[in-house]
């Protein structure tokens, strides 16, 4: 009578072994992208090491002995905690990004587009501007105001998107862009009513600037970094049926507010720490979780990880092009990810239209 | 052991408003377990908001609902998505799963601390896809298939959730007669041999009718006819209650009424 008894029977035979197989092949590839990712990092921070004015092999790295104690602590003491800075700061923006993207349902979400990094940004340079004046340290101050900047413009994004306890992604996005240009246009004023020479490095940092960091500033980062990646990574699958939407994802037995709240505090942490001592390092956030999807699918719980680990070796490579490309001049890292990323990010949306993985984009 | 026992539903003094204007003012509604109930009512009549209502999505004014036996707000969503499972009318995702991690979304409730899936997991995923006849595409993504397949893995991924109560929402509506006559057999089918409670809008009176032992007519957010098709497909009732006039014949091979327009 119906068509279904046919049309249901499978075509092909699939037993739960065979289903279990796949799914352990899965787990095997996970595992194996994470380590493979983790070898290309630390090979490429040696190779940083060894690019700069004072010179080094990479065996003059792996046997100490070999090199003299002044290139030695050069090389630990100012170019390493640099390069591990920069590891952090790229892990920091492309885990915030893969957040933002997936609990906002768009791929263009990210800290800097959504103005989050420019409410760390404001905060710095307001704590650079009144720091002195309150007898704070600017070392101090700085992280912890731009963090409260960040968190500030999350939870005034926050309120603005939420119509009867839920939250609309467009026009979070939206606003986002549009709080960005306002929050830009602030900073800008108080640099112009400032004592301009007091904030010389202030233009390198708007467009993302790094710089060798004290002991504590890289650890301040770290404390940051590992548990903000480790709870988005908890949270992965939670993330992933959040891209269906929220009805969708509470349907299935997600706890949407808190999930929401735990993403967006964890994705604020982590970009707020890299803003307050990188600056404003812009497309890492969209570009690297865009190229993560492409290679390896939309699933969060890979993603944010590999994720944090491609962006953390994107940056270095980027920070050591800037440091070498037309050295002695240094040129602002933000500079090459923009030069880099832009028409990068261009030619993936224009080839868009052979469907990828990254679904809505195309 | 396999089968899976519905439970029950109860509505009572049920309200609801969008904005100003109230939709539901007063509601009592119970469906027994291993009943299969098709909603339908005109457009604008609260069919899509009383289902809203019953899997949890919105919270009602006033009034309460019972699933086999609990408050629904004492359910936590975890515990909640164990009990109910939800189909919507289409469904889309920002970025490309495949099929198969599709369904395994309806493990989401009973995943541990890591958020990984297990043996268990991926057994129940398998069965649900079997039943639906999805296993065949199970690699492909999801925005690849048409209307007809993916409404297929959606209701896989409710399956996988091992639901005691289905609740649809015309879930054929996008879909050709082929697919629509699909659904409706697989949801009679899951309902006779599981005994699972199932409960679907329908603006497909006819097939409704077919499948469904039972049939609620809703409009303006009041019941306005339950009970068989037999007795609610009544000539006035459904041409009143729709403005059309309709004429109500009985179909020859199956014996149950159909209605179409005059």
């Amino acid at each position: 009578m119906s068509p279904t008894e046919t049309l249901t029977k499978p075509t092909h035979d699939t037993s739960h072994a065979g289903r279990a197989a796949v799914h352990r092949f899965r787990r095997g590839r996970a595992l194996l992208v994470v380590g493979s990712l983790a070898v290309l990092l630390a090979v490429s921070i040696l190779f940083s090491l060894t690019v700069g004015s004072t010179s080094a092999g990479m065996l003059d790295l792996l046997l100490p002995s070999r090199a003299s104690d002044e290139s030695a602590a050069i090389l630990l003491g100012v170019r390493l905690p640099r390069i591990l800075l920069a590891a952090a700061v790229g892990a920091c923006l492309s885990a915030a990004g893969v957040c933002f993207q997936a609990l906002l349902r768009n791929p263009l979400a990210d800290p800097y587009i959504l103005g989050i990094s420019g409410g760390a940004g404001l905060g710095a340079i307001l704590a650079t501007a009144l720091a002195p004046a309150a007898g704070l340290a600017v070392t101090v101050a700085r992280p912890a105001i731009a963090f409260s900047g960040s968190v500030a413009a999350v939870l005034l994004l926050l309120a603005m998107a939420r119509r009867r306890g839920r939250l609309l992604p467009e026009t979070m996005i939206l606003m986002g862009v549009v709080m960005n240009a306002t929050i830009m246009a602030a900073i800008m004023f108080i640099i112009t009513m400032a004592d301009f020479s007091r904030y010389a490095g202030t233009m390198y940092w708007l467009i993302g600037n790094l710089s060798s960091p004290s002991p504590g500033e890289l650890a301040l980062v770290y404390a940051c970094l590992v548990p903000g990646v480790a709870v988005l990574t908890l949270i992965g699958q939670g993330l992933n049926v959040m891209t269906g939407g929220e009805e969708m994802a509470s349907q299935l037995g997600v706890n949407v507010p808190r999930l929401r709240w735990v993403g967006l505090v964890a994705a604020s942490l982590v970009t707020a720490a890299a803003v307050s001592l990188a600056g404003l390092i812009g497309f890492v956030g969209l570009m690297v979780p865009h190229l993560g999807r492409l290679w390896l699918g939309p699933d969060n719980r890979l993603l944010v990880p590999a994720s944090a680990l491609l962006g953390a070796l994107v940056l270095v490579l980027a920070d050591t092009a800037a440091r070498a490309l037309f050295a002695p001049t240094q040129i602002p890292v933000g500079v090459i990810t923009a030069l880099f990323g832009g028409p990068c990010f261009l030619w993936l949306f224009a080839r868009g239209g052979e469907r990828s993985r990254s679904g809505a984009s195309s | 052991m396999n089968a899976t026992m519905g439970v029950s539903l109860r509505t009572r003094g049920l309200r609801f408003g969008y904005r100003e204007s109230p939709l539901f003012h007063g509601l009592d509604l119970d469906v027994a377990p291993a009943e299969m109930v098709a909603l339908i009512g005109p457009n604008g009549s609260g069919k899509t908001t009383l289902l809203k209502l019953l899997a949890g999505t919105l919270l009602p004014d006033a009034g309460e609902v019972w699933i086999g036996g609990r408050s629904l707000p004492s359910l936590p969503p975890r515990e909640r998505a164990r009990v109910v499972g939800v189909v919507p009318q289409d469904t889309v995702m920002t970025f490309d799963f495949t099929v198969m991690e599709t369904v395994l979304m309806g493990r989401t409730a009973y995943l541990g601390l890591f958020g990984l899936e297990g043996p268990e997991d991926l057994a129940q995923a398998s069965e649900a896809m079997r039943r639906t006849g999805t296993l065949a595409f199970s690699e492909r993504l999801l925005s690849h298939l048409s209307g007809g397949e993916r409404q297929l893995v959606v209701i896989a991924r409710a399956l996988a959730q091992r639901p005691r109560l289905l609740l649809l929402d015309e879930p054929t509506a996008f879909l050709d007669i082929r697919h629509r006559l699909e659904i409706y057999a697989l949801l009679s089918r899951l309902n006779a041999e599981e005994g699972l409670t199932i409960v679907t809008t329908s603006h497909d009176i006819n097939l409704a009718a077919r499948y469904c032992g039972r049939i609620i007519l809703i409009k303006d957010g009041a019941v306005r006819a339950d009970g068989p098709p037999a007795e609610v497909f009544r000539q006035e009732v459904l041409s009143e209650v729709y403005e059309t006039p309709l004429a109500v014949v009985s179909d020859a091979v199956t014996g149950l009424p159909y209605a179409l327009p005059r």
